[in-house]
């Protein structure tokens, strides 16, 4: 317990106008939510529409269907963080520390299923939940276990194959959404009869960006002065 | 009360809860921390509201909300890495006005 303030601590004035605010936002969600159903559901809409289309799981239709441009710039976001992870400066150095034997052997199992789990939920995508973000996310969680292992691989990728990989998702998905164009339809409107290839093809791309980085993004800055 | 309502509810709290400790706090870690748990309410009461409704869930907010956490991700990777790249520079891991105050025991005051 202190006894004298110290500079710049909020003071009780500051508080009591803190509380009223979120008891406004407390009695405002509230009050939408109480209200059944808080908004229309778009469900039926969904599910209408899901006929004929090249995936038949509602999230993923949703997802690079029909709200294609979501998706499409969530991958730029993405892509514009690492660029602004990388201009901060170069990655703080991990320690080379004896790693755990148990974080090894733990890797030594994980680490082979990852590409096959992602795998998988990139195809199970279609038809039930998976997708692009989780098998990402897998094979970016796979990238950052073999990181915190001080592991490095014998033979250094060019960094040439890192930029690559980091844009493949953005610049398929912008190129699809282009290429689709033409006979009156629009950006990222896809033809039915090919649809689900398309989604898959966009799909395989941007796993790769998603887990090159979000792995990269653990990693904290630009790689260039790595040993 | 519907399970949907319940996470909704939840939601609200953890959405309350990360906006106290956002004011409040100095130290830029638990800002960024207090963002996060935030956003995850923000989510909660989302996926919670769209299921609801009677009939199916809806996969509309579910879309929504597997964005916004790559999304969150993301951003929060770039506050830490904003984070640290001023510690690095300043020692301190608080913004300008708040050098002053004591980052470690926020409790008791």
């Amino acid at each position: 317990m202190k006894t004298s303030r110290i500079h710049g601590e909020p003071g009780i004035l500051l508080r009591a106008v803190l509380v009223l605010l979120l008891t406004t936002v407390i009695v405002g969600i509230g009050l939408v939510l109480f209200s059944q159903p808080p908004y229309p559901s778009l469900a039926g809409v969904v599910e209408d529409a899901l006929v004929s289309r090249g995936a038949d799981n509602p999230v993923t239709a949703v997802l690079l269907d029909f709200r294609g441009y979501d998706t499409l710039l969530e991958i730029a976001v993405l892509t514009a963080t690492l660029a602004g992870v990388w201009a901060l400066g170069p990655a703080p150095l991990i320690r080379e520390t004896a790693p755990s034997p148990v974080l090894l052997g733990l890797n030594s199992v994980l680490l082979p299923l990852a590409p096959l789990i992602a795998a998988y939920l990139l195809w199970a995508g279609a038809t039930r939940p998976g997708g692009a973000f989780q098998a990402g996310a897998v094979l970016a969680a796979a990238g950052v276990l073999f990181i915190i292992s001080g592991r490095r691989p014998r033979q250094r990728l060019p960094e040439a194959l890192f930029r690559l990989a980091i844009v493949v998702g953005l610049a398929v998905f912008i190129g699809v959404g282009l290429g689709v164009m033409g006979g009156g339809r629009a950006f990222l409107q896809y033809p039915a009869d090919i649809a689900g290839a398309m989604m898959l093809l966009v799909e395989f791309a941007a796993t790769v960006s998603i887990a090159v980085i979000l792995a990269g993004l653990f990693v904290g800055g630009h790689p260039g002065s790595d040993p | 009360m519907s399970s949907g309502l319940l996470f909704s509810l939840a939601g609200l709290g953890l959405l309350v809860i990360g906006a106290w400790a956002l004011m409040l706090r100095a130290h830029l870690i638990r800002k960024v921390l207090a963002i996060n748990v935030m956003g995850s309410g923000a989510f909660l009461i989302l996926v919670g509201a769209g299921a609801m409704g009677e009939g199916p869930v809806d996969p509309v907010p579910q879309a929504m909300v597997i964005t916004g956490i790559v999304v969150a991700v993301s951003a929060t990777a770039l506050g830490l890495a904003l984070v640290l790249r001023l510690a690095n520079a300043t020692g301190k891991p608080a913004l300008p006005e708040d050098r002053q105050r004591d980052l470690m025991d926020e409790e008791g005051q």
